[in-house]
């Protein structure tokens, strides 16, 4: 009994010792946003007794909403393109016969197996023969692509598990393969699309190295990119800077909130079985 | 049936139909897996052979002009000794990861798993490093590494360890890498957390049973049915860790930039640093071909090591 009880106590402990390492750096960003500089040399950890704006108006001073509006810009389209194309090659490879089925299939599933990193040379050089460098949308089609060998590798697998009889039955009323896919299938796999686009936004979303090296002028960058920037800028302000960080993750913050489980589930898609 | 339909006269209606309906059929394939194939085809198919190809250039990436020079890049980066330091980053970083991440996501896991009161709290936050980017996560850990005014030394301080004041975490060479290395575990612990846990949670059923069969303790059973059972998750996130690892390059280039003097290298970063600030594009990409070589390899052998070995089992 008095083991178990130990085993209890140690348990809590563990538990309580990650939840300050895992959580702590979120309340210490919280807490700093709202003190002054001053605030924040006096006492590191001490929650303030009066808000602070100051830092708030330095980070949407600093071209934030630009950020944030190009971030969404990018990642909404990206991932809505990847998910409408993904989605056809999808539909073919899971429910039609030919000879290159399984060859394309792999095609699209060794992208997931390859650093995206390798292709940002040629893909530098090919946007700007295109005239798309220093262009927020020029990062559309590379993250469109990147998105797409994970979207196709799991709605694939949740076309195959829609009934046959769904569609055949479809087919003798007369539907054309167009209506099977846009009008039975999308509908039936949203569970598959959703997770899909929470996986691939929170990628475009927090993008890093394409967008460091594709754009270049303030008015086009992303928000990791600006963020950066703002760092640079500020460097030993650090409560603008943490509020810089907290105005950047809010979104992603409050959408997690809100839909966990999705959010959750949209994550460990990264880790889909072979 | 070919053959049949040929032989047979008076077909040739049928034929023809049949010749018609294939062809459209084809036609619809190809017109469902066109868009993405071509995408894909531009940026990631197209972009490893053309990684390849500018790999035997001189080529400084700022005019179009280079010159097809041969193996040239790559006997200079056989020869390099940053490329090889900067493999050697990676592979610490591959197991530090796979070690680190595998192990701290399955305490976790067992953890949220467990019937712990507010285990759905826990599990909430212990997410929540997931949802921010690289370079919130890399700012927010370089300002707490900050020797003057952050938060590691303060509370070391405050604990008596006078030693540590104004120790810099990430501007020595000794400690930069692991402090990087504690960062790029924090980030991706709670991912794996997530994905074992959804393990857990599958074999659950079977777990419950072996447990009223025999009654055997906790770590036994933890020992001989729950790791088991777990292992082709486990698998799977070790060669997602794999992967992620041999490409590593946000947190590193926002918190050290591969500094000091090279103490925290990785091939992107050295790849980048070619490419975009000494613009020798030719040789940047005999790094990234490099580094391609490296990942697809380091993936088939751990692959092929692993069916071994469950074969053997």
């Amino acid at each position: 009994m008095t083991k178990q009880i130990t085993l209890k106590a140690l348990l809590y402990f563990v538990a309580i010792l990650f939840l300050i390492i895992f959580g702590f750096p979120f309340v210490f960003v919280l807490i700093t946003s709202i003190k002054d500089q001053n605030g924040y040399m006096q006492s590191f950890w001490s929650i303030p007794s009066t808000f602070y704006m100051g830092n708030f108006v330095a980070v949407f001073k600093a071209n934030f909403l630009r950020y944030l509006f190009n971030s969404l810009f990018v990642a909404g389209i990206s991932v809505s393109l990847a998910i409408f194309i993904a989605s056809m090659a999808s539909f073919a490879l899971a429910t039609m016969k030919f000879k290159l089925n399984k060859a394309v299939f792999m095609l699209f599933l060794v992208g997931m197996m390859i650093p995206a990193h390798t292709t940002l040379i040629p893909i530098f050089a090919l946007n700007r023969q295109l005239g798309l460098l220093d262009k927020t949308y020029g990062l559309i089609g590379p993250y469109t692509s990147f998105a797409i060998p994970i979207s196709v590798f799991i709605m694939t697998g949740f076309f195959k598990e829609v009934p046959k009889s769904i569609q055949e039955s479809a087919y003798i009323d007369g539907a054309s393969v167009f209506r099977i896919y846009g009008q039975i299938m999308l509908p039936l796999s949203l569970p598959a699309v959703s997770t899909v686009a929470i996986f691939n936004f929170l990628a475009c979303w927090n993008e890093f190295i394409f967008g460091l090296t594709l754009i270049n002028s303030p008015s086009q960058k992303t928000l990791p990119i600006g963020i950066r920037e703002f760092y640079g800028a500020e460097s030993v302000n650090i409560p603008a800077i943490l509020t810089a960080v907290l105005v950047a993750s809010l979104p992603v913050m409050i959408f997690y909130f809100l839909c966990q489980e999705q959010v959750i589930k949209g994550l460990s898609a990264g880790a889909v079985k072979e | 049936m070919k053959t049949l339909e040929g032989t047979m006269p008076g077909n040739d209606y049928v034929k023809k139909s049949k010749i018609k309906q294939a062809m459209k059929q084809r036609l619809t394939i190809l017109l469902f897996l066109l868009p993405a194939l071509l995408v894909y085809g531009t940026y990631n198919v197209y972009g490893i052979f053309r990684t390849f190809y500018y790999s035997f250039m001189k080529w400084s990436g700022l005019s179009p002009r280079m010159t097809f020079i041969g193996l040239k890049n790559y006997i200079n980066l056989v020869t390099d000794i940053n490329i090889w330091l900067a493999l050697k980053n990676n592979l610490i970083l591959v197991v530090v990861s796979i070690v680190f991440q595998l192990s701290f996501g399955l305490i976790l896991a067992l953890i949220v798993n467990s019937k712990i009161r507010g285990a759905k709290f826990f599990r909430t936050v212990y997410f929540m490093p997931m949802l921010l980017s690289t370079v919130a996560t890399g700012i927010i850990w370089l300002l707490m590494f900050d020797p003057y005014y952050g938060l590691i030394n303060h509370m070391f301080t405050a604990m008596g360890f006078k030693s540590l004041e104004n120790m810099a975490w990430i501007g020595d060479p000794k400690s930069a890498m692991p402090a990087v290395l504690f960062v790029v575990c924090w980030q991706y612990i709670p991912q794996y957390m997530i994905l074992l846990r959804a393990g857990l949670t599958n074999i659950a059923d079977e777990i419950n049973e072996a447990a009223t069969i025999d009654g055997a303790n906790k770590l036994q059973l933890f020992k001989s049915i729950t790791l088991p059972l777990l292992a082709p998750t486990l698998k799977t996130s070790a060669i997602l860790s794999l992967v992620g690892s041999l490409k590593y390059f946000d947190l590193v280039y926002v918190m050290t930039g591969g500094g000091p003097n090279g103490a925290t290298e990785v091939m992107a970063t050295y790849m980048y640093k070619n490419g975009f600030e000494s613009s020798n594009m030719g040789y940047a990409s005999s790094v990234a071909a490099f580094m391609f070589i490296v990942s697809l390899t380091m993936v088939a052998l751990f692959q092929f090591g692993t069916r071994r070995k469950e074969e053997n089992n």
